[in-house]
């Protein structure tokens, strides 16, 4: 595979996740004191219970510079932690990041199964183990319009195929978000249908960007960002990258994915970032990056050309 | 003698609630601008915050709509006559906001290219209900003044008026068509609208009601003479 973006960034140029907390966020914090002794008894009451919530902010050591990283500057974390489509916990984008606090992450497992030569039940942290962990800086861009740029962790998903061994009918892989109704509030109505399901065709599956992804900004995911596992694929749109994994099915059809179920017309099976596709509601053609005044153009594919041999002969406006 | 102390004390709350309490309402309408503003400054505003401004102004267009819809039912409904002397300055509001809404929109939105917002409003139906709901404001807010009110005549006034009916709805159908799934919002705007809508619809039937039963017992008045 020809690779052609060369490593950008050493990891000392990257800059510390401790920078972007601005000196107002460090007076607020300041001024937090009291509350924090409160939240402090609270969390002891919480670290009591059996279930582990405070996955996040655990170090992932090890990590390996990649390739496929882009040198744009990383949006800020706290901009990232705090604004989530997640309408398993609510539709409202500034929710998610209170809602989940408690979310348990731990124990966790992912049922691969369908088309394999053997079913299994895997601990989360026996697939995190399968493969050295990358770090992956990459554009995430929502069909809503808005883009950012986060450095991701995880490995392609392709390793953890080699490890399912798909057999030869294998056409697609199909992903499932947990179905839980007392954790997640936004799954009691039927904004969307329950529980969430999304799918790649097997080479686009097979792709070394697509990216099974456990962390960001060096330590394991937030909840509100997909904890304890997602995907994220960087040339389709956020919708795509499905959080909170329970199970990975290898099927010979395409897989209904739940945008589609949502709205047939405007949410397609592909949805590649396709800046002459419309959403036949408003344009694709530029996006919102989270912390820039002007817009910019959206880039086809969201820039990472290396994967338009996947569609050579397609007609990306009918298969959007 | 007590009627007359009765009466007085009513004429001195009723200049109170109009004269004395106008600056605080005033101030209480710029309230949610005051606040934008403030977040903006503090750079609370969010992760995206043009998107919030946006939202935030959207939402007091309606708010002030239903508010402004709201005062005839209410002061019909409780004799809280004075409250009419508020309804021009809601109604204003209402396209004060619609202001800043379309000043988002063509500014931080499109950075005023001409040629995409044509483009938006002839092809998004979302943006051409929503540019419709704005354009029906322009006239009403002209001619909001008492002079127009003589200039007009109270009927054609009142008839041009009706046109915030028009904006009110195509606001919230405005809302509805944007949102990705979830239209528990906009639902709610449009529960309420169709309420403040409701009782004009009833008003009107009743009112009708009573003149044709007032033109038949004129008849047959006419027929006993």
């Amino acid at each position: 595979m020809l690779i052609k973006k060369a490593a950008d960034i050493s990891s000392s140029e990257i800059t510390p996740k401790s920078l972007y907390l601005n000196r107002r966020k460090f007076l607020a914090g300041t001024a937090l004191a009291g509350v924090a002794a409160v939240a402090a008894g609270v969390g002891l009451y919480e670290m009591a219970s059996a279930s582990s919530v405070a996955q996040a902010n655990t170090k992932i050591d090890g990590l390996q510079k990649s390739p496929f990283s882009t040198s744009e500057t990383n949006t800020p974390y706290k901009d990232v932690t705090n604004y989530n489509n997640y309408y398993e916990f609510s539709s409202d984008k500034y929710e998610p990041a209170g809602l989940a606090r408690n979310f348990r992450t731990r124990p966790w497992t992912v049922t691969i199964d369908g088309a394999v030569r053997k079913k299994q039940v895997l601990d989360v942290d026996t697939i995190i183990k399968m493969a050295a962990p990358e770090e992956r800086i990459y554009r995430h861009r929502c069909v809503e319009g808005w883009s950012i740029v986060v450095p991701w962790v995880g490995f392609s998903l392709n390793e953890l195929i080699k490890r399912a061994d798909p057999l030869p009918k294998a056409k697609f892989v199909e992903f499932t978000t947990l179905f839980d109704l007392q954790q997640m509030p936004g799954q009691r109505s039927q904004v969307l249908q329950w529980p969430y399901v999304e799918g790649l065709r097997m080479d686009e599956a097979m792709h070394p960007l697509a990216l099974l992804c456990f962390g960001m900004y060096g330590e394991l995911l937030p909840n509100q960002d997909g904890a304890p596992l997602r995907m994220v694929i960087p040339w389709k749109y956020g919708f795509k990258s499905i959080k909170a994994i329970v199970r990975i099915r290898f099927v010979d059809s395409q897989p209904i994915n739940t945008w589609n179920i949502s709205a047939p017309s405007e949410y397609g099976f592909y949805s590649n970032v396709n800046p002459q596709v419309d959403h036949p509601r408003w344009s694709q053609a530029t996006e919102r990056r989270l912390g820039e005044f002007r817009k910019r153009p959206t880039l086809m594919f969201n820039g990472y050309d290396q994967v338009a041999s996947l569609y050579s002969g397609m007609d990306l406006k009918k298969n959007f | 003698m007590q009627l007359e102390h009765e009466r007085g004390a009513r004429v001195y709350i009723q200049k109170l609630m109009v004269r004395w309490f106008r600056p605080v309402v005033f101030l209480a309408c710029l309230g949610p601008l005051a606040r934008l503003g403030w977040k903006a400054y503090m750079g609370r505003l969010g992760a995206n915050p043009i998107e919030v401004i946006t939202h935030s102004t959207g939402d007091w267009i309606l708010i002030f709509l239903l508010v402004t819809l709201s005062i005839t039912p209410v002061r019909k409904l409780t004799g809280l006559l004075w409250l009419i002397r508020y309804r021009r300055m809601f109604g204003l509001f209402a396209f004060f906001y619609a202001v800043l809404h379309f000043l988002t929109y063509i500014w931080l939105d499109k950075f005023f290219n001409l040629h995409e917002m044509w483009a938006d409003v002839s092809k998004r139906r979302f943006i051409t209900i929503g540019f419709t709901g704005f354009v029906l404001l322009i006239p009403l807010a002209l001619t909001s003044t008492t002079g127009w009110i003589r200039r007009l005549g109270g009927n054609r006034w009142r008839a041009l008026h009706r046109l915030i009916y028009v904006s009110a709805i195509a606001g919230v159908i405005h809302y509805w068509w944007l949102v990705k799934a979830d239209v528990s919002k906009p639902a709610q705007y449009a529960f309420v609208l169709s309420l403040l809508l409701g009782y004009r619809v009833v008003a009107w039937l009743v009112r009708r009601n009573t003149e044709r039963k007032a033109a038949s017992v004129g008849v047959r008045n006419a027929e006993v003479t």
